[in-house]
């Protein structure tokens, strides 16, 4: 029987925590980007489009020291987020989803424009002229009609958050209980001697997870696309 | 009641519009790329005019110079569009109450029951658009644009990705409905048969512009628009009146400004107005008073014109009481007859094509089979 040692128990808790509070955090500042991006036009537009990609092509590192540059304990947004709220990012596992959660945006918001350009806006049209005002239209008809994008942005950003590791360890680093995620915790494990085993078995967690987060995916994809269909 | 007087320009295309439509059908004809859609796009708001001012029942929905343009959402009108345009992730019942159940229970014109019956699409409520047939389609897409209580309804070809046969089912429908829920239409087409199959009113426009408008009958008979109203393929088109039945021979008498026609017996009350079309190939001519023939639709005429069409054959335009009609003969023919303008003759019609049934309140009406008289 292959039971889970107190460590896995925890960074396997940890890892879906922090992936889950990052997409579900990013999902609407997602959909809001993707909106912009499909639908307006504006002066700056590829530096915004730029920006949003950026962590896509950055070394995670980089990203992480950004952040921990910015938002710390000492940096200019982190200690207004301490004196104003009292609220401490770095080194905590909300750190972690925002780093998590920065890496991931870019996925997440490809994902859901291109659901959103291939829209018919005829069928927006017609919602129009049927009483239904910009916003209403906009949540009873374009946002149906991009949940298979929605859903993959989701789960592209999801697997990408579990698996995040250089972002999260220089921004929070290693902290058991609080920041140590599935693939530190391995990393970690394959610093000590003798930790082979014990990665090994973090390594078939990690597999599992991001298989079944996928099985999912395709499962409630292929249902929203038969409802979509008829 | 619609009045409106825009100017656009899209591209090269210049469109430049006054028009006024009033109550029952208003069909907007012309070739493709004339105009109608978009027209028809700024009296719903989804396209604004550079210039002018939309005006639907007393209410301004667009003013270029006071700067009124209300949204789309605001209009209330119904369109139907070319394409349908269902909802794919509602179902038939979710479509139809989309705009039903956010009109305030006190505003709606419109019952549900009433407007699936008349459609029949009851059986169809659960299904989504993409079980749908093209007919069903059309007919959910009308059943969604009218259960918003619109003040007008307007229809862009909505018939046109059909075949004749589901064309010539859903018609009836739609004239139907200009009457049974007292809503005028503005219907786009292209397809002369439609028009005169519906519409009271006919608009023509070519190049973004109005070229002429008026009852259908008036339009069609116009010569300086014959080539635009297509009328070698419509022929002449009249009205008549039901005069009598005769259930022995299974015929109906109706009578117009140029005598009396027999067509097969119809079911309509005497005095009701019918819309017949009288096709220039059905209609031959002779000099005497022709006796033992079987054709029974034999009228005096008097030779208006001659132009030459293609194919050797001669464009003759009748005098039949003050209605004109038209008749194909070859040039052979005519070279036999040796027929001039100021001529007498008479006209032997074999066969009246019933276009429009019922025109004063338009209650049943479609285009019925070819009724033919007794030859």
């Amino acid at each position: 029987m292959f039971s889970l040692t107190p460590l896995e128990i925890e960074a396997l808790r940890l890892s879906l925590l922090v992936s889950g509070v990052a997409v579900a955090g990013s999902l609407p500042l997602g959909i809001l980007c993707a909106w912009v991006l499909a639908r307006r036009d504006f002066p700056g537009k590829v530096l915004v489009d730029g920006l949003i990609h950026l962590p896509l092509v950055l070394p995670p590192v980089v990203v992480g020291y950004f952040l921990l540059v910015v938002l710390g304990r000492r940096g200019p947004v982190g200690s207004l987020l301490l004196d104003w709220f009292g609220i401490t990012l770095g080194f905590t596992w909300k750190g972690a989803a925002i780093a998590s959660a920065v890496i991931a945006f870019p996925l997440m918001v490809r994902a859901i424009r291109l659901s959103l350009e291939s829209v018919d806006r005829g069928l927006e049209q017609a919602a129009r002229t049927l009483g239904c005002g910009p916003v209403r239209t906009f949540f009873t008809v374009t946002l149906p009609l991009v949940s298979p994008g929605l859903l993959t942005g989701t789960i592209l950003g999801f697997a990408r958050s579990l698996s995040e590791f250089g972002a999260t360890i220089t921004f929070v680093s290693n902290i058991p209980g609080e920041t140590r995620t599935l693939p530190i915790a391995l990393y970690a494990l394959t610093q000590v001697p003798g930790g082979d085993a014990a990665a090994m078995r973090l390594c078939v967690i990690s597999v599992a997870v991001a298989f079944i987060a996928l099985l999912a995916a395709e499962i409630l994809a292929r249902r929203v696309q038969t409802r979509l269909r008829g | 009641m619609l009045d409106l007087s825009v100017r656009r320009r899209q591209g090269n295309f210049q469109l430049d519009v006054t028009l006024k439509a009033g109550p029952g059908i208003t069909a907007l004809f012309g070739p493709s790329g004339s105009g109608k859609t978009s027209l028809i796009n700024m009296v719903a708001g989804l396209s604004r005019p550079d210039h002018g001012r939309i005006v639907v029942d007393d209410r301004v929905l667009f003013e270029s110079q006071s700067g009124i343009d209300v949204p789309p959402e605001h209009r209330h009108l119904g369109y139907v569009f070319q394409e349908g345009r269902l909802f794919p992730h509602l179902s038939v019942k979710g479509n139809l109450t989309f705009g039903w159940q956010r009109m305030p229970a006190h505003q709606r014109s419109v019952q549900f029951a009433d407007v699936v019956d008349v459609l029949g699409i009851g059986h169809l409520l659960k299904r989504h658009p993409a079980g749908l047939s093209g007919g069903e389609k059309s007919r959910v897409a009308i059943g969604r644009a009218l259960l918003a209580s619109p003040r007008i309804l307007l229809m862009d070809e909505p018939l046109a990705s059909l075949d004749a046969g589901r064309k010539a089912e859903l018609l009836p429908f739609i004239v139907n409905l200009a009457s049974q829920f007292a809503i005028p239409i503005l219907y786009v087409s292209h397809a002369m048969d439609e028009v005169l199959g519906l519409a009271d009113t006919l608009v023509l426009m070519e190049n973004g512009r109005v070229i002429a408008d008026g009852p259908v009958e008036e339009v069609v008979a116009r010569p300086d628009l014959k080539d635009f109203s297509g009328h070698r393929d419509a022929g002449a088109v009249l009205r008549a009146t039901v005069r009598h039945h005769d259930d022995d021979h299974g015929v109906t008498a109706l009578g117009f400004s140029g005598g009396t026609l027999l067509v097969s017996r119809l079911d309509l009350g005497c005095g009701a107005s019918v819309r017949l079309r009288i096709r220039s190939r059905d209609v031959s001519l002779a000099l005497e008073p022709p006796r033992k023939l079987s054709i029974r639709n034999v009228l005096p005429v008097t030779v208006t014109s001659l132009s030459p069409s293609s194919n050797h054959m001669i464009d003759v335009k009748l005098d039949c009481g003050g209605t004109v009609l038209w008749s194909q003969i070859t040039s052979l023919a005519q070279s036999h007859l040796g027929l001039t303008p100021g001529m007498q003759a008479y006209a032997l019609l074999k066969a009246v094509t019933i276009a429009r049934e019922d025109i004063a309140d338009y209650r049943r009406a479609g285009i019925a089979p070819e009724a033919v008289a007794d030859d």
